[in-house]
C-alpha cells in the first residue's frame, strides 16, 4: 500500500492520491484503474484507510439530516419550493409541517414567498430531488433578524466542536444565531451586537485555516463587547439555536 | 425585498445602526485610480466599499447637431454589466441603466462646467464630441454617486488627441485638457421609514422607500435633481435630504480633486 500525498496537502482534480486498492475513496475522490484520484480542489484528509478531500470553496451540496436555512421561492399545490443556496432547489411538503393543513387551505398563510425557514433535509435522491421538513424541535419560520451568507465549507468552524464557537458568540453578543449547513446564518439581537456577531462570523470564515482561532475570536469578542467570556460554560447545543 | 428584512433594516436604523457599522451619513472608503486605460483619452477607476466603477472618455470629431451648430457634443452612457451583479442581464440597457446614465449626464451637462462653445472647430461642420462611458465592475449600491465621481475624474484626466489636416491621430495625445472648470458632485440620499442615509449598499437600496439625487457644483449651485423610488417625500423631507447631500458633496469633491 502506498500513499502518494501527505495529509492536509492541497490537491487538484485528477491528481493521484494512492496507487493501490488498499484505500477506500471518500468524498471528492474516485477510483480509476488501480489509482485513487481527486475529483475536487481541496485538502487531502487521510483517516485510516479512507481518503477524502475537503473542498476549499464551492456551492453547498445537500446531505440528509442537515439543518439548513431556506428561502421560499415558489408555492406549489401541496408545498413550498425553497432556495437552499445549492445548485438544486428543495421542496417542503405541506404534510411536513407541525400543524395539519387542510387540502384546499391557502399555503401562503404558513410560509409566504421570500420567507426564510429553518428546515431539515429528510431525503436527497440520486436525481437530486431534496425533501425538507419543519417537524422537529427548533425548526420554524424565521422572523426579524438578518440572514448573512458565508462559505459553506467554513460552517463546521463557525459552529465549532459541539457548538463551542457559536455558543461563545451567542454568549458575548446575546444574539439568537442559527447556522444553516448551507452557509446561510440567521442573526437576531440588538443592532449593535448583531454587527459584532456578523464581524466575528466573517472573521472565523476568513481565518479558519490559522491556528489559535478560538483564542483570537474570544479576544475579539471581549474587546468589542466588553463581556468576559468563560470558555468552560458551553451551554446546551442541539445543532440548532 | 421581503417584508421582514426591510422591517429589520429600518428597526436597526431607528437605533442608529447600519448593517456594516457605519453612521447614517458616512461614506464607505473611497479609492481613486486615474488614467488606467491607455487607449481612452481619459479614464478613472473608483472603488467605494464593494462598488467598483470604471469610466472612460473618448474624444472624437463629429458633425454638430443642426440646432446647435457651434456647440460641442457631450454624451454620458452607462452599461450595467452582468459581471457586476447577477441581477443585470446583457442586452440593450434597461430602465435602471438609463436612469443612472441620464442622472449623471444631466449633472455634468447642467453644471455648465464644460464650455461646449469652445469645443467648436468649424461652425456647423466639425466639433469635438466627448463621450463618457461608465461601466460598473462590481455593484454594491450607490451607482449614481460613484459613477458620477468616476465620470468627472475621467473627464478631468482626459487630454485631446492630435488633430491635423482633418484627421485625428489617437496615438499622439496633446497636453491640452478639456475645458472643465467646476466640479459637479452627485450626492444621493435615501429615505427608509423616517431615516435618511447616504451611500447605500445594495441591500439598503432595495429596502429604500424613495431616493433623491442632488448634483451640486463647487459654488453650491444646484444643477440637477432626481427623485426615485415608490415612496413620497414631503417638503421637510426634501429640505433635510438636500442639506445632507450638500454637506456630503464637499467631502466627495475633496476626494476627486486629489
Amino acid at each position: 500500500m502506498s500513499i502518494l500525498v501527505k495529509d492536509k496537502e492541497v490537491v487538484v482534480p485528477g491528481e493521484a492520491l494512492a496507487d493501490d486498492l488498499g484505500f477506500i475513496p471518500g468524498y471528492g475522490t474516485y477510483r480509476f484503474n488501480n489509482k485513487l484520484l481527486a475529483s475536487r480542489l481541496g485538502l487531502v484528509n487521510i483517516e485510516g484507510k479512507v481518503i477524502k478531500t475537503i473542498p476549499l470553496a464551492g456551492k453547498y451540496l445537500p446531505k440528509r439530516n442537515d439543518v439548513v436555512i431556506g428561502r421560499v421561492i415558489d408555492i406549489l399545490i401541496s408545498g413550498w419550493r425553497c432556495d437552499i443556496n445549492s445548485p438544486y432547489t428543495a421542496v417542503l411538503s405541506s404534510k411536513e409541517t407541525p400543524e395539519f393543513i387542510e387540502k384546499n387551505d391557502d399555503l401562503s398563510r404558513y410560509f409566504d414567498l421570500d420567507d426564510y425557514v429553518v428546515a431539515k433535509i429528510t431525503n436527497v435522491t440520486s436525481q437530486n430531488l431534496i425533501d425538507l421538513t419543519v417537524r422537529d424541535q427548533g425548526l420554524r419560520k424565521l422572523r426579524g433578524g438578518r440572514i448573512i451568507s458565508v462559505n459553506t465549507h467554513k460552517v463546521p468552524r463557525i459552529i465549532g466542536k459541539k457548538g463551542s464557537m457559536v455558543t461563545m458568540i451567542k454568549q458575548a453578543t446575546n444574539c439568537r444565531i442559527i447556522v444553516g449547513q448551507n452557509g446561510w446564518i440567521y442573526v437576531d439581537g440588538e443592532p449593535q451586537n448583531e454587527n459584532i456577531a456578523v464581524l466575528a462570523i466573517n472573521k472565523i470564515a476568513s481565518e479558519s485555516h490559522l491556528s489559535g482561532l478560538t483564542e483570537r475570536i474570544k479576544e475579539f469578542l471581549e474587546k468589542e463587547t466588553g463581556v468576559k467570556i468563560n470558555l468552560e460554560d458551553k451551554g446546551d447545543y442541539n445543532g440548532l439555536q | 425585498m421581503d417584508f421582514e428584512t426591510k422591517k429589520h433594516i429600518i428597526e436597526c436604523l431607528e437605533k442608529d445602526v447600519r448593517y456594516d457599522g457605519r453612521k447614517k451619513d458616512e461614506y464607505r472608503e473611497i479609492e481613486f485610480k486615474i488614467g488606467l486605460i491607455e487607449t481612452a483619452e481619459g479614464s478613472a477607476y473608483v472603488k467605494c466599499g464593494n462598488t467598483e466603477v470604471i469610466a472612460g472618455v473618448k474624444i472624437s470629431v463629429e458633425k454638430p447637431f443642426p440646432d446647435t451648430p457651434e456647440d460641442g457634443i457631450l454624451m454620458v452612457g452607462a452599461e450595467l454589466l452582468p459581471l457586476s451583479n447577477p441581477k443585470y442581464e446583457s442586452g440593450p440597457p434597461d430602465s435602471v441603466a438609463i436612469e443612472v446614465a441620464r442622472v449623471i449626464d444631466r449633472g455634468i451637462r447642467e453644471s455648465k462646467s464644460i464650455d461646449t462653445k469652445s469645443l467648436c472647430i468649424v461652425k456647423g461642420e466639425k466639433v469635438w464630441s466627448i463621450s463618457v462611458d461608465i461601466s460598473p465592475i462590481n455593484d454594491d449600491g450607490n451607482l449614481i454617486d460613484i459613477g458620477s465621481m468616476a465620470a468627472v475624474a475621467a473627464i478631468l484626466n482626459a487630454k485631446f488627441p492630435k488633430y491635423e489636416n482633418d484627421k485625428v491621430d489617437y496615438k499622439a495625445k496633446t497636453d491640452s485638457l478639456l475645458p472643465f472648470n467646476k466640479i459637479p458632485v452627485a450626492a444621493t440620499v435615501l429615505k427608509l421609514g423616517n431615516n435618511f442615509i447616504i451611500d447605500p449598499t445594495e441591500l439598503e437600496q432595495e429596502a429604500a422607500d424613495s431616493r433623491l439625487t442632488v448634483t451640486i457644483t463647487e459654488d453650491n449651485k444646484l444643477c440637477a435633481i432626481q427623485k426615485g423610488g415608490d415612496g413620497t417625500l414631503s417638503i421637510e423631507d426634501i429640505d433635510k435630504m438636500m442639506s445632507m447631500a450638500i454637506g456630503k458633496s464637499h467631502e466627495i469633491r475633496k476626494h476627486i480633486k486629489q
